[in-house]
């Protein structure tokens, strides 16, 4: 069966009504929390994973992909009339984006961002339509090994080589491991790092840490620095019609964007941030008015843009093929997979062909509905960014614990979102990210039943990690991607008279 | 680390950083206590090999390098940006939503999660400069309850009960919390 049929069958589960509605309400709430600052989708992914005790896999997982791919749509918007980015992903957005609306073109840069995250994310999830299949055929020959050297890989890749420090990325990253191993042992029974507490036994749900880090510690971090800064909310202005010209300047970095965001999101690496910034330099190099970037070009909210849900699209191809989430977001929904007792990985494109030819059935249509969602009705979102911040932050964390608490109705759960807010605040404060906190809380189990099985395969022999091809070839990249910036560093060593930032 | 600059620049780099330092030393801490408790899980022999401590141990090991890395750079002056060094945060701002999650906790099995939200509502739109608590009562009141109807009813969570959702569930007259 080739993928093109299988994507068909995927469209006759996503265009039932029941389907159609659930994309519908998941782009519809995905715009809505990107639009506004403080809620992302991994966050509202978290609060509504007890969804998963609902209602059935296939009709979940169409929310939780519209929450995604709508977010991407929303936070572009915040960054342009607000310059406060909802996403990380949309920092670059906002360089140009924002000038082009201080000078009356909110119209045509909002244009060029939703019709780019269209272009982009229906190119992107046609990526994902044919690559995944191939990815499964090679995964298929993954053992244990091979598999634990991946998410090593993962590891180093999204917590050393994307943030700004390749030590706080691994200490948060470490930390979530921790967080992930506390429970019981479910090879031997034992309990581990649970304090005597019996609440601990059967670990920390991911829902707690989620939900403290981007809930309670954005919060208590926007409240400690809100002050007087009051964020300056640029009207609509401008068609939202592009001429002729803009359409001419914008098609090809969309296009570019494109290739360079799903490539990058589809690698075990992962990440957003990455393939926009390249898209913003790769565009102010190609531009032939240069003069423009900084000032409101608008090639460069064109192609960021179309990166960053490109990448957003790749993100799914290791997540539903090899079971490894290279960000929050994709972390929370593998956790939402476990949920229902199913196993992301080579085999789940057999085993549930309904779920995931279906889910990317719905992604085509969600894409076209954020498209309308985004464009004719954006006045309605506009609205949402006039919310005072007092009551939206108050109102997010009510929310917040409401959905914790809700969990087990035990204080014990409540204090802990309190106390990991606590941590996510001096995370924020003092530059430690968040993402490598719940991808090795998440992944970090599913990396210890790996290495526990390639041990016990090979009887306790460390080597097995090396001697097999694939691991060791993907462990090798591992190191280079965790050393190889320093001993480049090293290598290139600046002269001693040479001026900082000069390069 | 410490190449280019003034000699004063270099000087400040070098003094160590306060805040960087505790957390450096917070993470040490952890990979101690880690370490500790790792050695008290009991192992049976069958597992000796690739039992239940050995990642437990590995990820102790690892946290205790990286705490003694971010102490290396602590003291050799930290990392903060310049930009977040120089905003003192907003204690008020701080105690406010502090005390609103602490109320929040005490209250919840006592007085039930609508008053708790509420008061948890008005103290966290005060940290953020709001003044008018009537309004913010009202508003978090109806937070509250839509909140309780999404999560309770639609996602079928209980969410435990108390004066205000007894009164609800009586009017309403369906089946109690």
């Amino acid at each position: 069966m080739d993928a093109f049929s299988q994507l068909l069958n995927g469209f006759a589960v996503a265009l039932t009504p029941i389907n159609l509605l659930w994309c519908l309400v998941g782009t519809t709430l995905g715009t809505a929390i990107g639009v506004l600052p403080g809620l992302g989708p991994a966050l509202t992914i978290a609060l509504l994973l007890p969804i998963t005790f609902k209602v059935e896999p296939t009709a979940a997982f169409i929310l939780f992909a519209g929450i995604y791919y709508g977010a991407m749509y929303g936070g572009s918007t915040t960054s342009i009339l607000l310059n406060t980015p909802g996403e990380s992903a949309t920092i670059v957005t906002a360089l140009e984006g924002n000038k082009m609306a201080r000078n009356g073109r909110a119209g045509a840069a909002l244009a060029t961002a939703a019709i780019g995250s269209f272009v982009a994310g229906t190119i992107g999830t046609l990526g994902i339509t044919f690559l995944a299949p191939i990815v499964v055929d090679w995964a298929l020959k993954f053992g244990p090994a091979d598999y634990f050297s991946l998410m090593v890989l993962a590891f180093v890749t999204v917590s050393a080589v994307l943030g700004s420090s390749a030590v706080r990325g691994l200490a948060a990253l470490f930390f979530g491991i921790w967080l992930g191993l506390i429970g019981v042992d479910l090879q031997t029974g034992q309990a581990r790092f649970t304090f005597g507490l019996p609440e601990l036994l059967d670990g920390i749900n991911v829902i707690v840490v989620a939900v403290g880090l981007f809930a309670v510690g954005e919060t208590l971090y926007v409240g400690s620095r809100y002050r007087l800064g009051k964020d300056e909310i640029i009207p609509l202005s401008g068609s939202l019609w592009m001429t002729a010209e803009e359409w001419k300047r914008s098609w090809k970095p969309w296009l570019r964007g494109t290739a360079i965001g799903f490539p990058i999101g589809a690698m075990p690496a992962g990440g957003a941030e990455i393939p926009t910034f390249l898209s913003y330099y790769i565009e102010k190099k190609l531009t032939s008015r240069p003069q423009e970037f900084g000032k409101g070009a608008i090639e460069g909210v064109a192609g960021p843009e179309a990166a960053n849900n490109a990448s957003a699209a790749g993100v799914l191809v290791p997540m539903l093929t090899l079971g490894l989430p290279t960000s929050a977001t994709a972390a929370i929904m593998l956790s939402a997979f476990q949920s229902y007792g199913i196993n992301p990985g080579p085999l789940l494109l057999e085993s549930q062909p309904h779920l995931v030819w279906g889910l990317i059935a719905s992604l085509f249509i969600g894409n076209v509905m954020l498209l309308v969602l985004n464009l004719p009705l954006i006045a309605v979102w506009v609205k949402l960014l006039q919310i005072p911040a007092p009551i939206l932050y108050a109102g997010i964390l009510v929310f917040a614990t409401i959905g914790t608490y809700g969990i087990t109705q035990s204080p014990v759960d409540l204090i802990l979102l309190y106390l990991v807010g606590g941590i996510g605040y001096l995370m924020r404060r003092y530059d430690f990210p968040a993402a490598p906190v719940i991808i090795g809380m998440i992944l970090g189990p599913l990396a210890e039943q790996n290495f526990r099985q390639a041990m016990t395969i090979s009887a306790g022999d460390w080597t097995v990690f090396f001697t097999r091809p694939l691991s060791a070839i993907i462990l090798a990249l591992a190191a280079l991607a965790l050393f190889g910036p320093k001993l480049y560093a090293l290598a290139v060593r600046p002269k001693p008279d040479h001026v900082p930032g000069d390069a | 680390m410490a190449s280019g600059g003034t000699p004063q620049e270099r000087f400040a780099r070098l003094r160590p950083a306060i805040g960087e330092t505790i957390i450096g030393a917070g993470v040490l801490v952890l990979a101690i206590v880690m370490v500790w408790q790792t050695l008290s899980i009991p192992v049976s022999p069958i597992y000796a090999q690739v039992g239940p401590t050995i990642v437990p141990i590995i990820t102790a090991l690892a946290l205790g390098m990286l705490g003694i890395l971010l102490l290396v750079d602590a003291v050799q002056g930290g990392w903060q940006t310049a930009e977040e060094k120089e905003v003192t945060p907003d204690r008020t701002a701080l105690l406010w939503i502090i005390a609103g999650l602490v109320l929040n906790v005490l209250l919840i099995t006592s007085a039930g999660f609508t008053i708790a939200s509420v008061i948890l509502f008005v103290c966290v739109a005060r940290g953020f400069g709001s003044k008018a608590i009537v309004r913010d009562a009202l508003i978090g009141a109806a937070f509250a309850l839509v909140a309780y109807i999404g999560f309770a009813k639609t996602l079928g969570i209980n969410i435990g009960s108390g004066l205000v959702e007894n009164a609800i569930e009586r009017v309403i007259g369906s089946e109690g919390g």
